[in-house]
């Protein structure tokens, strides 16, 4: 008779961390086949130039994180209305003299409209990041991408590409009317990689102490389930059970990192849903995430690293308290945590004056006094009002301040 | 009356949709069995579920991945129908579905559904994406999804006096941002080169982008060609 597997034997399954065996994974990794592409002349490879660091994937392959001469492929989400989770990225490259290119030839990769509406096509999708791709490529410098979405669909349209040459013949086609050459970078890199990469770089300058918060981690859908074997993964980590970005930079820091039963559930964002049907989502965002949160952990704050779980896990919780259900979970990113940490202006870069779930009590248990510093920032508004200053600039945002105390 | 065996036939495709003919259903079908991902995202459905338990439309909506990939493995052109016409618009492209133990991707086949029916102008679709057109308009244009000077309370009341704040300060709060790419700009997200936006407009003329654009919104398709061939034409 065959024994029976009980919870205590997975529980006690999943206590040990996951060998991995990147030879044994179930999905494919594609890697090898850019290379036959590169040898036959149909893609141009970019390769990383400079320093890298390399990380073990889901199915133990080692993936290139370049540290530095980075293209900034920048999130609408964040530019638009998350200012300071996009400053704040730059912010941490700039602590370290770490060279990068902020550019204007970039567009959007189209990815949430295209997930919200299905308004384009596999060909129009393809060629909006292959213009990306050549346009980082004509600089020199290697595409680091800010959205979580934009990674994912970068990484299931190179699939695509990869599998289909149809596709390619038709992205080539079009590219060609604007004198581009067809380019797919060796690796499709996410900033939170590079936060993960950065870590204990971050932790040697720390200048807040983060061990009064307990936070909880949202990971990303479009970060790690869209081609699932493309996201960083660490024995240290869980096990190796999920992904480790975000959580192992907030263990470096300092922070209590609490679990809760959701962790693998969307934030509710929907694409659609969070612009033209939002009960979906504020539904999801508060009944599912942020009250299994507070029941569960009662975190000081959730983090996360992807533009529409900022957005969605923040704003849905105002509409909730006409409910008298459980919010008040402020949200950031792992960059404002960082860049928080090395003593980044909480206005001037982290920009916490964007995010609508009260952020002062957090603040606060920090020791930060933050009345202190959005004064500062008043006077910096009153200034521009006025017209004798035309805006804030890296020269009054960079030098870290000793914010607690 | 008890069922017999000439009546009893769970698999038998109903017809809940006379409006339309078998044939038509039948080529939307064949439209989607055609496009260049479907092999990549569907291989037969073992009927586990674990889809479902991780999605999370099944929690709030009667909607099931196991369902659409089941139908579409079937070829049930019916069933099929009914998904397009009914289901497609609940996703949330959240992807939680891709860790089928069979490798299929349901989230994939609903964007392939979704291209489907706004290809072939589905009013249902037309009506699921009342409100939405100003964001394509955004996108294709200008290249960004989403602008500060869309936060605006009329469109986000439920996001509190947050956006009244942020509507009221914009202007200044926008200036107060150190990125140069980002900063002072209230319509777009960030600055883009127009050498930039001339290839993107390209990108949609030839990529037949424009044609699902003109089957969704005709005034819309008037309107974002007018702009972007003039400007094309300016260079």
């Amino acid at each position: 008779m065959t024994e029976l597997t009980t919870v205590e034997q997975i529980l006690e399954r999943k206590s040990h961390p996951v060998v991995r065996d990147a030879s044994a994974a179930p999905t494919e990794d594609m890697h090898d086949r850019l290379l036959e592409l590169e040898a036959k002349g149909e893609i141009i490879l970019q390769r990383i130039k400079g320093d890298y660091v390399e990380f073990p994937t889901k199915y133990g392959r080692m993936k290139k994180i370049p540290i530095e001469h980075t293209w900034h492929h920048k999130s609408c989400g964040h530019c638009g209305h998350i200012p300071g989770y996009a400053s704040s990225i730059l912010w941490l490259h700039r602590q370290f003299n770490l060279d990068y290119n902020d550019p204007t030839d970039q567009t959007s990769c189209t990815g949430w409209n295209y997930y919200a509406s299905g308004a384009s096509n596999a060909v129009g999708q393809a060629a909006v990041m292959s213009r990306n791709f050549a346009a980082a490529y004509e600089t020199g410098y290697f595409p680091m991408i800010h959205c979580g979405t934009s990674f994912g669909h970068y990484k299931e349209i190179r699939e695509q590409l990869v599998h289909h040459k149809e596709l390619r013949d038709e992205v080539r086609r079009i590219l060609d009317k604007m004198g581009k050459p067809l380019v797919i970078p060796e690796e499709i890199v996410h900033y939170s990689e590079w936060v993960y990469a950065m870590r204990d770089r971050f932790a040697e300058r720390q200048l807040v102490d983060m061990s009064p918060i307990t936070a909880t981690v949202h990971p990303a859908c479009h970060y790690y389930k869209i081609v699932a074997e493309d996201a960083i993964y660490d024995p240290e980590i869980y096990g190796g059970q999920r992904t480790a970005v975000v959580t192992a930079l907030l263990e470096k820091l300092g922070v209590n990192v609490a679990d809760y039963s959701t962790w693998f559930d969307c934030c509710g964002f929907g694409f659609r849903h969070v612009l033209v049907q939002r009960d979906f989502t504020r539904s999801y965002a508060v009944l599912r995430k942020i009250e299994t949160m507070i029941n569960e952990a009662n975190p000081d704050l959730t983090v996360t690293h992807d533009t529409g779980c900022v957005t969605t896990l923040d704003k849905s919780q105002f509409a909730a308290k006409a409910h008298d259900r459980k919010v008040g979970v402020p949200v950031l990113s792992d960059a404002q945590v960082a860049a928080l940490a090395m003593g980044a202006h909480p206005f001037r870069v982290v920009q916490f004056h964007w995010h609508s779930t009260d952020w002062r009590p957090f603040l606060e248990k920090l020791g930060i006094n933050w009345q202190k510093y959005w004064d500062e920032f008043q006077g910096d508004l009153d200034q521009i009002r006025a017209g004798t200053k035309s805006g804030i600039t890296w020269q009054d945002a960079d030098t870290p301040i000793k914010l607690a105390g | 009356m008890p069922t017999t065996l000439d009546d009893w036939n769970p698999g038998k495709a109903q017809d809940h949709h006379p409006e339309a003919t078998y044939e038509e259903k039948e080529r939307l079908f064949l439209e989607v069995k055609n496009d260049v991902r479907y092999k990549d995202f569907i291989y037969g459905c073992y009927e586990c579920g674990i889809c479902v338990s991780a999605c999370p439309s099944a929690r709030f909506y009667d909607f099931s991945p196991r369902v659409i990939a089941q139908a579409i493995a079937r070829e049930d052109v019916e069933r099929v129908y009914d998904i397009i016409t009914e289901d497609i618009w609940n996703c949330a492209q959240c992807f939680s579905c891709v860790r089928c133990p069979r490798q299929n991707n349901p989230g994939g086949l609903v964007t392939i559904l979704r291209e489907v029916s706004l290809k072939n102008g589905l009013q249902e679709s037309k009506d699921a994406l009342q409100g939405y057109s100003r964001v394509i308009y955004k996108v294709m244009l200008k290249g960004n999804q989403v602008s500060p000077d869309m936060l605006q309370p009329d469109f986000f009341p439920d996001w509190g006096p947050w956006v009244q704040n942020f509507s009221q300060n914009m202007h200044v709060w926008r200036k107060a941002i150190p990125m140069d790419s980002i900063r002072g700009l209230t319509d777009v997200a960030w600055r883009t080169d127009r050498k930039t936006l001339l290839e993107l407009y390209t990108i949609w003329f030839e990529s037949g982008n424009m044609d699902i654009i003109k089957e969704l919104d005709e005034s819309l398709y008037d309107l974002l060609t007018e702009v972007m061939q003039e400007e094309l034409e300016e260079g």
